[in-house]
């Protein structure tokens, strides 16, 4: 009783809150006060999971059903807020916006709490936050041990994954990037299948591998940024020192040396080849909601970190890396490539449902590498894009392994046959997302791959060229994928198979949602950052 | 400045003073006492540490706006570096009383003359934090290590106690036998035993070419390896692991941290104070051997800690890597190495203890010092699973911890210098400890235990668990924890 009551007086609290913010929308709109509530949004954004989880903490354990509801609210939030920063962003603007801080934080290395936003982490900011109530919902029933704890570590990640996309200090950056890491680690080894415990070490100590790496080049730079006093670890004036000729942090040797170290850090949680071998057991292992979160999200940070990070501040690092293959390509193309290729031979092999989604989130990763190396408007707008989509198709495909899984109790591909007749809709909605995975026009995937393959054409046309069979393969796999699981004569031991019922239609339906209207309308998001990409472009040209 | 008189002295030196009368009280005191009620002794050490702590409060504000007093006609050294090291070391004393007060291992009717013997290592260690002379030096030394033998015997019933004392005393009299040969060459060369006389006239005669520096790095050797045995750093380690899981585990959490605190003290005092003028630095190459010393103490402590079932020995070997990050902030010596390395003492200090406390809870309430005793402890006792998972990865040094932040100070410090390799190393260092502690957090999250029964702890436990917690989370966060160890060096 008072637990529900505790529920009661949260919801009758969020709500107005809710309301009230519209309402704040429209009031400040001229008002100075805007100012202060627009720099405190971002940071309410961040930390509202943090709070929900100390909230689902006080919670008893015995009440499972208010402790999802409460997580549900506090994910929901974020969701909200991300759809407030979606639509009141400035597209034409350059540089970042909502930008709060720089507020002191730790004084002696001139550590700053400063968080802003521009075109790439707003859309990754939605992208997180849509996905967050989406695992949420599809850990409803599916979690049977433990759900108080799991809840609150979902809501850690969660503020992990904001705060990564926001920080513009990177030490704060570093450090939500971390922040992930324990309660992935739990997430898999807990409530993962039944070789969690070495898959979730398996994470964790490539994961650790890559970011200590990671910060030895952060220390470094921040050691050649000025004078002891001038120090400083602010993505912002780091990026325009990097460029600056002359100084330190721009000499040559010195960015290709930091470039390898950020570089292996996010290799491996793209995971670029051949950093990968973590994923496939990750991914097999870990409940059905923290692998969309997984391949969603947490990939994503690897490309993010690549983007804002190797290509912003060390453009000369980068461009060493990009010469030398001529027009043959580049050796980060090189990279792309080789993702793309093995990704998708690997998942052709597969027999198992989820490993083979695993496998071509690798190749699809691909395409953002390649894109990226491109370091043209077209690829690096189509790797974006990408990055988005991949993180909408990808949790879609999870979504529904996770379906058949809770139903069949295997993944086994050839353990089915049929199933069309028997699941109309479930299989209605996974042609939906295996078309959309495997770049059928009309579809988001396409875009962001065409794009991709476009900007690098551009460059290098005989990798390019080659690229493709990661597609062809793709469209194999899938195909076939679909022919052995639903159509054929029904396997009779899956006569009486429930359709897939409303909580798991209500996950995938926005995100089915989005790969049709991005397919048709990808303007909707390149927009958004179309002037962040023109940013980094002539950050780049400079050092041409 | 003037030394003063051994009169005027003894006012700035009634810390030292009154860890004499409380350690000399205990004894009495158990004499008076009937069987079984040694907590009382426990208890008046514990005022005794409190009223010790005020003493150094009032040493601290008689120093006002002076750098250092010198005591005893430069004998002993009173300044914020000593007084930094004192507060340490004292709260290390207190948490091992408490800890010592809840270990059932103790037999209780020899706890009295154990909570004495306590209160005087830690007069060592004073002394050992403040000497500013040879004979000083040693003489602090040596009172640390005879008692510190003692307490590690502490449990006459149990065979592997009594080979811990005895292998400690082995290696103890050779490391030193050694460190006395080393300190009388240096007295030898330079005709003085005040470590700031002798840095001068060494560098004086270094130019001259009256002494060669062969000489000189030969006697630095000697000396190190007295030191090197205090902070258990490669190769004079081999006696701590045995050591460590022979002791009481309090005794064991204690010498991890008090002990190795008092040996930076000394380190520092001696290398940094007394040898970082330049002219010495360039004629011998020691920063090299300090920083190969120092990757192999981390290499070797982590690798040695990777097969460990016990989880007194694993925090053992633990404590050897952490030495070893330690001394990369004494390899360099300038002041933010020395800085990095007092901050990371004051993390070390709350995360190591507060694993070994876990490590005594265990131990009483299950029963067992291996991993497997772990099992299944998120079910059994989440409170004390859950910190113990903070003290883990902390140590390890993931973000958001204390130990992070620790590892963060020290290994800027590193790169500072260019020595990038050193920091290579400390980095690969810490993923390899990431898989020895997440096995302790395997067993307690991941792990289904055999027995399902919860374990209960009572109310005071876990208020002295959350002392450790605490800081273990906050520390990095807070400003004054970095500028602490700034005034400590002025």
């Amino acid at each position: 009783m008072r637990a529900e009551l505790l529920y009661r007086i949260q919801i009758q609290q969020i709500l107005p809150g809710i309301v009230t913010h519209f309402q704040c929308v429209g009031q400040y709109r001229q008002n100075p006060a805007r100012k202060v509530y627009k720099k405190m949004l971002l940071s309410l954004m961040i930390f509202v999971p943090l709070l929900g989880m100390i909230a689902v903490l006080l919670l008893p354990r015995e009440s499972e059903e208010l402790i999802k509801r409460v997580t549900l609210a506090f994910t929901l939030i974020p969701l909200v807020l991300a759809v407030v920063l979606f639509i009141s962003y400035d597209r034409s603007a350059a540089g970042t916006q909502y930008v709060q801080g720089p507020v002191p934080w730790i004084e002696a290395f001139n550590i700053q709490y400063h968080i802003g936003i521009d075109g790439l982490s707003v859309t990754l900011l939605l992208l997180t936050a849509l996905l967050g109530p989406i695992c949420v919902i599809a850990s409803w029933r599916n979690i049977e041990k433990g759900i108080k704890a799991y809840m609150a570590l979902f809501l850690l990640l969660e503020t992990g994954m904001l705060g990564f996309f926001a920080a513009l200090d990177l030490f704060l950056f570093y450090v939500f990037f971390e922040l992930t890491l324990l309660p992935m680690y739990f997430l898999i080894g807990v409530w993962g299948g039944p070789r969690r415990e070495y898959a979730a070490i398996k994470f964790f100590l490539y994961t650790l591998f890559g970011s200590v790496l990671m910060l030895v080049a952060m220390i470094a730079v921040y050691l050649n940024s000025g004078t002891p006093d001038a120090r400083t670890f602010d993505i912002p004036t780091l990026v325009a020192l990097a460029s600056t000729e002359g100084h330190a942090l721009a000499n040559l040797d010195f960015q290709i040396w930091v470039f390898l170290g950020f570089f292996i850090g996010f290799a491996v949680k793209v995971p670029i080849f051949p950093f990968h071998t973590w994923l496939p057991d990750a991914h097999v292992e870990a409940p059905t909601a923290i692998s969309v979160i997984l391949a969603g999200v947490l990939l994503k940070m690897g490309t993010y970190g690549l983007v804002r990070i190797n290509m912003a501040m060390f453009p000369q690092g980068l461009d060493f890396f990009c010469n030398g293959l001529g027009t043959w390509g580049n050796s980060l193309a090189l990279l792309g490539f080789i993702n793309i290729v093995y990704g998708s031979f690997c998942a052709l092999a597969q027999t198992d449902f989820k490993k083979l989604v695993a496998y071509s989130s690798i190749g699809h990763m691909g395409f953002v590498i390649l894109g990226l190396s491109a370091r043209n408007s077209a690829g690096i707008t189509g790797a974006i894009l990408q990055m988005f989509n991949h993180g909408v198709i990808s949790a879609m495909l999870f979504l529904l392994v996770g379906v058949i899984y809770d139903r069949a109790h295997h993944r086994e591909i050839n353990g089915f046959g049929g199933l069309g007749s028997r699941m109309p809709i479930y299989t209605g909605i996974t042609t939906l997302a295996f078309m959309a995975s495997l770049g059928l026009p009309g579809l988001s995937g396409f875009v962001g791959e065409a794009l991709s393959l476009l900007g690098a054409y551009d460059k290098f046309k005989m990798l390019t060229v080659l690229s493709t069979i990661g597609i062809v393969v793709g469209a194999a796999y899938f195909l076939w994928t679909l022919q052995r699981v639903f159509l054929g004569t029904l396997n009779p031991k899956y006569e009486s198979l429930p359709e897939i019922n409303g909580r798991e239609i209500l996950t995938l339906v926005p995100l089915g949602i989005l790969t049709i209207v991005l397919g048709v309308w990808p303007s909707f998001a390149i927009d958004m950052f179309s002037e962040s990409v023109s940013n980094l472009l002539d950050t780049l040209q400079v050092s041409l | 400045m003037q030394p003063l008189s051994n009169i005027e002295s003894i006012l700035y030196f009634s810390p030292e003073i009154l860890l004499v009368i409380f350690a000399t009280a205990g004894i009495i005191l158990d004499l008076f006492l009937k069987n079984r009620e040694s907590e009382k002794v426990a208890y008046l050490s514990l005022v005794g540490v409190g009223c010790v702590l005020v003493a150094v409060l009032f040493t601290h504000a008689s120093l006002g706006a002076k750098e250092s007093i010198s005591l005893f006609l430069g004998m002993v050294r009173l300044d914020r570096f000593a007084i930094f090291f004192k507060v340490i070391l004292l709260l290390a004393t207190a948490a091992t009383i408490l800890f010592s007060l809840r270990s059932e291992e103790l037999d209780a009717r020899l706890k009295g003359e154990y909570y004495a013997l306590l209160l005087a290592v830690t007069l060592g260690m004073f002394l050992m934090a403040s000497s500013t002379n040879l004979l000083m030096i040693f003489i602090s030394l040596e009172t640390v290590s005879l008692t510190s033998y003692i307490l590690a015997g502490f449990l006459t019933h149990n065979p592997r106690s009594s080979e811990a004392a005895f292998k400690y005393i082995t290696y103890g009299a050779v490391a030193s036998g050694t460190m006395l040969f080393g300190l009388s060459l240096l007295f030898g060369m330079t005709g003085t035993g005040d470590v700031g006389q002798i840095s001068t006239r060494l560098a004086e005669m270094l130019s001259t070419g009256e002494v060669s520096p062969l000489a000189v790095l030969i006697s630095i050797t000697f000396i190190l390896a007295g030191v090197g045995y205090k902070i258990a750093s490669v190769p004079f380690h081999m006696w701590s692991p045995d050591v460590y899981e022979g002791a009481p585990i309090p005794i064991t959490a204690f010498l991890s941290v008090a002990s190795k605190s008092a040996g930076f003290a000394l380190f520092i005092r001696f290398f940094y104070t007394g040898f970082s003028n330049s002219a010495l630095m360039q004629s011998v190459d020691w920063t090299l051997m300090l920083a190969i010393v120092s990757a192999l103490t981390m290499t070797v402590g982590n690798f040695a800690a990777l097969p460990q079932r016990n989880v007194k020995r694993l925090l053992a070997y633990s404590s050897i890597a952490h030495g070893g990050y330690l001394l990369m902030g004494g390899v360099l010596l300038t002041s933010e190495g020395i800085g990095a390395i007092l901050f990371y003492l004051v993390v070390y200090l709350f995360m190591n203890l507060g694993a070994f406390y876990v490590v005594v809870l265990i131990a009483n309430e299950v029963g067992s010092e291996m991993v497997e005793g772990y099992r299944g402890l998120s079910v059994r006792a989440p409170l004390v699973a859950g910190a113990m998972a903070i003290f883990l990865f902390s140590l390890t040094g993931i973000p958001p911890f204390a130990g992070f932040f620790g590892k963060w100070v020290l290994f800027a410090a590193v790169i500072d210098k260019g020595l990038y390799w050193l920091a290579f190393v400390g980095l690969l260092n810490s993923v390899v400890s990431l898989y020895y502690y997440a096995r302790i957090v395997k067993a307690m999250y991941l792990e289904t235990p055999e027995e399902t029964e919860t374990v209960s702890f009572s109310t005071g436990t876990f208020a002295l668990l959350s002392v450790f917690v605490v800081p273990t989370i906050l520390i990095g966060f807070l400003n004054i924890f970095y500028t602490f160890s700034n005034i400590a060096l002025q």
